[in-house]
C-alpha cells in the first residue's frame, strides 16, 4: 500500500474538516472491505483514511412507526440484519445484507460503504431502491438528502461531491398493505457477486396493486429501477398474467453485458425469474 | 515514514507497539509483534486465513488498518490455548484430522471460536454458512465441520 495517514473523526463536522484538509485523495473509512483492497491494489489513489466509525450518527439502527428506519452509514451488516425492527419491518434489507460476503466481511462491511462503492452489482442497493431509501449526506456546503434511486452516475461513480460523505440511510415507514422482497442469483450458495439481483415492492388493496417498484442490479452501468415493470402491475389485480407481464418487462429493460459471471441471455432470463419470485414473496408479505 | 503508537489488548494482554501507518492489522500482528499465527492468503478478504476477533466480532485482519485497533481488543489464534492445554477446537481439529497443509487452520480455528462463543450448539448448516468465508483446498471441509461439532459437544458437556 502507498503511504497513508490515518485519522479518526469523532463528529460529523470534524470529518468534514478532515476531508477538506485531505482533498481529493482523502477517503472516508467505514468497514474498509472495499476501500482497503482498492487502496492496496492501487485502484484508488488514497493518501488519507478518515475513520468515521467513532461518530455516533454513523453507527447504529433506530426505528419508529412514525419516522421509519435510520441506519448509520457505517453500521456493520451483522448489526443491521440482527436488528429486530429491521427483521420485522424490512425483511428485504435482511435478505440482501446477510448475503454480502461471509461472516468476517459482515463484521465490518456497511450499507453506507456498499452505497458509496456504487458497484452496479452491489447487493443492498436494489433493496434500498425499492424501499424508497434516502441517503443523508454531509459536506462542506451543508447537508442534503438524495434518494438512492438518484445516487448512482456510473460504475463506481455517484453524486457525492468532493468532501461529502453519507451519514445515514433513511427508510420510510412501511405503508399499510405493503411488502418487499429481494433475491439474487449466484452459481454457488454463498460468497459470490451477483449475476443478477432484484428487489420488488408492492402495495396491495384487496387484490389490486396500488403501488409497485422493481429494481435490478448487475444488468446495467448502475443498479436500475424498472418503471415499465411497475406499470404492468399498478391498478391491476395481481395475477399470474400481470406478474408475467412485469417479469417480461424486466427482461426487456435490462441491458447487461457478457462477462465471466454470466451471459447477456442468461442475465436477461434471470431478470424475469427474479422479478417473478420476488413479486410473489412481496405479495405474501403484503397480505400478511 | 513516521511510525504510530498503538495501544491495544491482544489475547487479554495489553500491548503497546509501533506500526507503520499503512500497516494492516495482519501486517502489524506478524511483522511488529511477531504473532505469526494469522496467515496471509489472499490479502483481499476472500480466504479467511487472517481471521481474528476484533471487539468480539470475527473480521479479516487484512481488511483492518492497524491504526483502527488502538483502544480495541483483539483475539488471534495464539489466544486460544491456555498454557496448560489446547482449546477444545484445536484438540478436535487434531483428532478429526481437520487439517492437511495447515495454512487455513488458524483462520478456521478463530472463525469457529467466534461461532461457538455466540452459539454453543450450531447446526451443520449454521457452521457451513458461518465458515463460508474461510477457504480450505485440502480437506474438502467435511472433517472441519465435524471437528467444530465435536468441539461444541465437548464444550457443552464440560469435558
Amino acid at each position: 500500500m502507498q503511504a497513508v495517514t490515518y485519522q479518526r473523526a469523532f463528529t460529523v463536522s470534524e470529518a468534514i474538516d478532515l476531508l477538506r484538509e485531505g482533498g481529493e485523495t482523502a477517503r472516508v473509512l467505514a468497514g474498509g472491505t472495499d476501500l482497503i483492497v482498492q487502496a492496496r491494489e492501487r485502484k484508488r489513489n488514497v493518501n488519507r483514511f478518515i475513520d468515521i466509525k467513532h461518530i455516533p450518527e454513523v453507527m447504529g439502527v433506530s426505528y419508529s412507526a412514525s419516522e421509519g428506519l435510520n441506519i448509520g452509514a457505517a453500521t456493520p451488516l451483522y448489526q443491521v440484519y440482527a436488528d429486530n425492527d429491521v427483521k420485522t419491518h424490512y425483511p428485504a434489507i435482511v435478505e440482501a445484507a446477510s448475503v454480502i460476503g461471509g461472516t468476517a466481511i459482515q463484521g465490518r462491511a456497511s450499507l453506507g460503504g456498499n452505497l458509496c462503492n456504487s458497484s452496479p452489482a452491489g447487493d443492498s442497493l436494489t433493496a434500498d431502491m425499492v424501499l424508497g431509501a434516502v441517503a443523508h449526506i454531509a459536506g462542506p456546503n451543508g447537508e442534503r438528502d438524495v434518494a438512492v434511486t438518484e445516487f448512482f452516475t456510473g460504475p463506481g461513480a455517484n453524486v457525492l461531491d468532493l468532501g461529502e460523505f453519507v451519514v445515514n440511510i433513511h427508510f420510510p415507514a412501511p405503508a399499510a398493505g405493503s411488502g418487499a422482497a429481494w433475491q439474487r442469483f449466484i452459481p454457488r450458495n454463498e460468497m459470490d457477486i451477483a449475476v443478477v439481483n432484484c428487489g420488488s415492492y408492492l402495495v396491495l388493496s384487496g387484490d389490486i396493486v396500488t403501488d409497485a417498484r422493481i429494481a435490478l442490479g448487475a444488468v446495467a452501468a448502475t443498479p436500475i429501477m424498472v418503471p415499465v415493470a411497475a406499470e404492468a402491475l399498478i391498478g391491476k389485480p395481481l395475477t399470474d398474467e400481470t406478474i408475467a407481464a412485469a417479469a417480461a418487462a424486466s427482461s426487456e429493460t435490462a441491458t447487461p453485458i457478457d462477462d465471466m459471471r454470466g451471459s447477456i441471455r442468461q442475465r436477461k432470463h434471470l431478470c424475469g425469474v427474479l422479478t417473478e419470485r420476488t413479486l410473489r414473496i412481496a405479495a405474501e408479505l403484503a397480505r400478511a | 515514514m513516521s511510525k504510530i503508537v498503538i495501544n491495544t489488548t491482544i489475547n487479554e494482554e495489553t500491548r503497546e507497539f509501533l506500526a507503520d501507518e499503512r500497516d494492516s492489522l495482519l501486517d502489524a500482528l506478524r511483522e511488529r509483534i511477531d504473532l505469526m499465527g494469522s496467515k496471509e492468503g489472499c490479502n483481499n478478504g476472500n480466504c479467511g486465513a487472517c481471521s481474528v476477533i476484533l471487539d468480539g466480532r470475527l473480521v479479516n485482519s487484512c481488511l483492518v488498518m492497524a491504526a483502527e485497533v488502538d483502544g480495541a481488543e483483539v483475539t488471534t489464534v495464539e489466544g486460544l490455548a491456555s498454557t496448560e492445554e489446547l482449546h477444545p477446537l484445536q484438540q478436535t481439529f487434531l483428532e478429526d484430522a481437520a487439517l492437511q497443509c495447515g495454512i487455513c487452520t488458524p483462520g478456521f480455528l478463530v472463525a469457529s471460536k467466534a461461532l461457538l462463543d455466540q452459539n454453543t450448539n450450531p447446526s451443520e448448516e449454521e457452521i457451513r454458512w458461518w465458515l463460508a468465508g474461510n477457504l480450505c483446498r485440502c480437506t474438502g471441509y467435511d472433517k472441519i465441520i465435524r471437528a467444530v461439532q465435536h468441539a461444541a459437544e465437548r464444550i457443552n458437556s464440560g469435558t
